[in-house]
């Protein structure tokens, strides 16, 4: 059996659009107020981006999506599916989607949900939006990663838990900047990581996550594509993965035997920790940005619970009269405010009144 | 503002969709029912650039009660480029960054959360424009 | 058409009424205006409020009113225009006397805005402002006033310290008011440092929540000599509007209504605002003190705040204001606070205002009430018979 996925019609992504918001948490700021600063030499990262008290994968998602729309040049009314993945959606029931749609003028013609799948649920989108467009169900698709994660107070995830996200638009390959060669999808049910309806925060399984779930499912579904592809790592221009921190992906790099440089340009947690479901397609936007006709890249994602999808994208001439209509993603990494805990703590809710 | 008024109002709120005189070409924001300029009730939706100025300014202390867990937060009267004036929430901004006419652009954030329970009011907000 | 007059003034001092409720306070300045004209009927009540619907759980004021001040069966209406819910019903008051429809009306002003134990509902006051534009995204009144502050601050080049004279003057002659809120000055060092509210508008520039009446009583000018009360002539009392929205409007920081409704009221009365000699301006805000000056032709456009800096509007200059206080000394009972300022006005024109606060020789005082951030303006003038 072929393990490898491929749409019946050759399909690529036609737009692509970055979100994050503008303020940025110091990880120092979690030690001082936590662990007395007796950390700081093992942080994680050096800081992560926090949404405005306004802001939520709604509101972020329409921005990014906004920015695919200028690059894709669509008209809204043709995008026939509008899927947001998050683990973030402002509901638990009332889809994101359908507030995305209406503000950009998609409706009322459209597919419209919500992805969950952990820090995966942008990936699954896109892979759903693939097959969609694959199909010939219809011409375009909006595929979203977005999250405004939330760690406790406190708990080792705080440090990374982070906001921001991707969006893409599907389409014909002659329309792409960059085409699908294949993708493949590697899940098993390993409870590395959740959160119970009605939790606000998500419990984890410590050293567990590491390589049963993390490195075990990336390595599974970065490996078969690259077998199913007939493809080995030097064929890759960039290799962007889910970046929890910054030492996962490195290590996880190294195992596949790809190089540092080849992972650099999609490496953005350092600056704005772990964006969940917007991880690893905001670091793919990143590689887009700087990437050449002709460059073949790896997008590789991984979601708790657990998964991960692999796709291998080849780019067109086509990327170099679109990439400027929109503002590149290190333009949002580099747009920072930074604020202390306090006022983290009263945006992000933390001080509870009841 | 309950959810009937909200639904109603989700092509302004979110898209800035005023009014434009289909006989004098006097372009209106909110929507007019009859032309402020000539009079005329042949009006057309017009769909605002969301591109414009400060016009004037203020940081909220003391706000109405159903926006007082959001102080201090700025507003604003813009100046669209297409003319008319538009009350407005401003975003992204600390209060001495603010300047009358000070480049700012639509986007959409969240005005208004009823509560735990109830619906969240998205709509549009300005900030200083992106200069990438 | 009748010429008009008041025959009878009546009101409460503004305060936090806590121990009445709205019929009481509003049958009490009623009842005072009724024994000061001399008179036991009334044929008409036209009662001005804005909030008692939100804040008291009652509407129908008009019936209400009527019933417990002993008048059931008379015509009776409520007249709601915001801040100048007040100065509305007057007119209402006027029309139906001058029009010969009337032999005797009486307009009563009444606010009661301590209804509720908690917070105080300023989402209530902001319904006079454009729900769907404005009050729904977070604007207060005192957000509207200084989005006009700023604006003229700009355009003008003045500065916070320019805007002190106007709450000063204020707090000045309040202090001589037995009837007002705040009766003690306050110094420009207060001003500068007061708790900001929406800035540049701080605590010392907004007018103070507050409870209270006012009633005048109204008969036709060839009919005073058959009641006890001494008679001033209503020579203007004129309503125009403006758009609600404060974007709406050509330039934000000229009240057109109240340039409109001035015009009116000078053209009406056949005098000129240098004719004018007391002017009980509707100082809700500093800011709209300014713009009123400006708009009623007292001041060219920007020159108000340095004209009171001169003391020019204090009670002993060429033009005082807000002689009782104004609406930032005496208190603001939203819909009484134009019936407040007729009151003022009379007793100027009377002769018998409070030591300290009388004008000396008082022909022609002028009111102006103002509704939302000037979207209903009332003008209105008194002369000496």
């Amino acid at each position: 059996m072929s393990k490898i996925m491929k749409p019946i019609r050759q399909t690529g992504i036609i737009g692509y659009g970055a979100y994050i918001p503008k303020y940025r948490l110091p990880a120092s700021e979690i030690s001082n107020l936590w662990r007395d600063g007796q950390d700081e030499n093992f942080l994680p990262i050096k800081q992560k981006s926090v949404p405005g008290p306004d802001e939520d994968t709604i509101t972020m998602s329409i921005e990014a999506a906004q920015n695919a729309l200028k690059r894709a040049g669509t008209d809204p009314q043709e995008i026939r599916a509008v899927w947001v993945g998050s683990e973030s959606h402002p509901y638990a029931v009332k889809p994101s989607g359908t507030v995305v749609s209406q503000i950009l003028g998609i409706v009322p013609d459209t597919v419209s949900g919500d992805f969950e799948f952990a820090c995966k649920a942008g990936t699954e989108a896109m892979q759903a939006a693939t097959a969609f467009v694959g199909s010939g169900m219809g011409d375009y698709a909006l595929a979203i990663g977005m999250d405004t994660a939330q760690g406790k107070p406190g708990d080792a995830l705080e440090y990374t838990a982070a906001a921001g996200g991707a969006a893409f638009i599907m389409g014909p390959a002659e329309e792409a900047v960059a085409v699908l060669e294949g993708s493949y999808s590697y899940v098993t049910d390993t409870p590395d990581f959740f959160r119970r309806a009605h939790q606000k925060y998500p419990e984890h399984g410590n050293r567990f996550t590491g390589d049963l779930a993390y490195f075990h499912h990336i390595y599974n579904a970065v490996t078969t594509l690259m077998e199913e592809l007939n493809l080995k790592p030097s064929d890759f221009a960039q290799a962007v993965f889910h970046q929890p921190n910054v030492k996962f992906p490195r290590k996880k790099a190294k195992d596949l035997n790809f190089t540092d440089l080849q992972i650099k340009e999609g490496l953005l947690v350092d600056f704005i920790g772990n964006t969940y479901a917007g991880a690893s397609v905001l670091g793919f936007t990143a590689a887009l940005d700087k990437a050449e006709p002709g460059d073949r890249l790896l997008l590789a994602s991984f979601g708790s619970g657990a998964g991960s999808d692999a796709f291998s994208f080849i780019v067109t001439d086509r990327i170099k009269k679109v990439r400027s209509k929109a503002p590149d993603t290190q333009y949002y990494v580099r747009r920072e405010e930074k604020i202390d805990y306090a006022r983290y703590a009263r945006w992000r809710k933390k001080i509870v009144m009841h | 503002m309950d959810i009937p008024r909200y639904w109603r109002l989700r092509n302004q709120r979110y898209r800035l969709e005023g009014t434009e005189c289909t006989e004098c070409g006097e372009k209106s924001f909110p929507p007019r029912c009859v032309c402020a300029k000539c009079k005329s009730d042949s009006l057309q939706p017009f769909r605002f650039s969301g591109k414009g100025t400060i016009y004037s300014f203020s940081t909220i202390y003391q706000a109405l009660d159903t926006f007082d867990k959001d102080i201090p937060y700025s507003i604003a009267l813009v100046k669209l480029e297409e003319g008319p004036l538009i009350t407005t929430q401003l975003a992204d901004i600390s209060p001495d960054e603010i300047k009358i006419k000070l480049p700012v652009e639509m986007v959409i954030r969240k005005i208004y959360e009823d509560g735990e329970h109830g619906p969240i009011q998205y709509g549009y907000k300005f900030r200083p424009v992106l200069n990438k | 058409m009748r010429q008009t007059a008041i025959i009878g003034i009546g009101q409460t001092p503004v305060r936090e009424h806590w121990d009445y409720p709205i019929r009481g306070l509003a049958v009490k300045a009623l009842r005072a205006a009724m024994q000061d004209a001399g008179t036991e009927r009334i044929e008409g009540l036209f009662v001005g409020n804005m909030l008692s619907g939100a804040l008291a759980e009652q509407e129908h004021l008009g019936a209400l009113v009527a019933d417990y001040a002993g008048f059931p069966g008379i015509e009776a209406v409520k007249i709601e225009a915001a801040c100048a819910s007040g100065a509305a019903a007057v007119r209402q008051a006027v029309l139906a006397v001058a029009s010969g429809h009337l032999e005797i009306a009486a307009a009563v002003g009444v606010e009661k805005l301590t209804e509720f134990s908690g917070k105080f509902s300023s989402k209530a006051l902001a319904t006079a402002a454009d729900a769907d534009y404005e009050a729904s995204i977070g604007l207060s009144f005192a957000a509207l006033n200084a989005l006009m502050m700023q604006r003229y601050m700009y355009e003008y080049g003045y500065s916070k310290e320019d805007f002190s004279p106007f709450p000063m003057i204020a707090h000045h002659n309040a202090q001589f008011n037995p009837n007002a809120m705040f009766r003690y000055p306050i110094t420009k060092a207060q001003y500068l440092k007061a708790k900001p509210i929406a800035d540049p508008v701080n605590l010392l520039d907004s007018s103070p929540v507050s409870d209270g009446a006012a009633a005048l009583i109204i008969v036709p000018l060839e009919k005073i000599s058959r009641f006890a009360g001494k008679g001033v002539k209503i020579s203007a009392c004129e309503i125009t509007t403006d758009s609600i929205g404060l974007d709406n409007r050509e330039n934000p920081i000229i009240l057109a209504a109240a340039q409109k409704s001035a015009r009116a009221a000078y053209k009406t009365a056949g005098v000129l605002p240098k004719d004018i000699s007391v002017f009980e301006a509707h100082d809700a805000f500093s800011i709209i003190t300014a713009l009123s000056l400006e708009a009623s032709g007292f001041v060219k456009d920007g020159q108000a705040p340095r004209l009171a800096a001169e003391g020019i509007y204090n009670i002993d200059g060429r033009l005082p204001i807000s002689t009782f206080g104004g609406l930032k000394g005496r208190g603001h009972p939203v819909g009484a606070t134009g019936v407040y300022q007729l009151v003022e006005a009379t007793e100027q024109v009377r002769g018998c205002a409070p030591d300290k606060l009388q004008v000396p020789d008082v022909r022609t005082a002028m009111t102006q009430n103002i509704g939302g951030s000037g979207a209903t303006v009332v003008t209105s003038i008194l002369e000496k018979i």
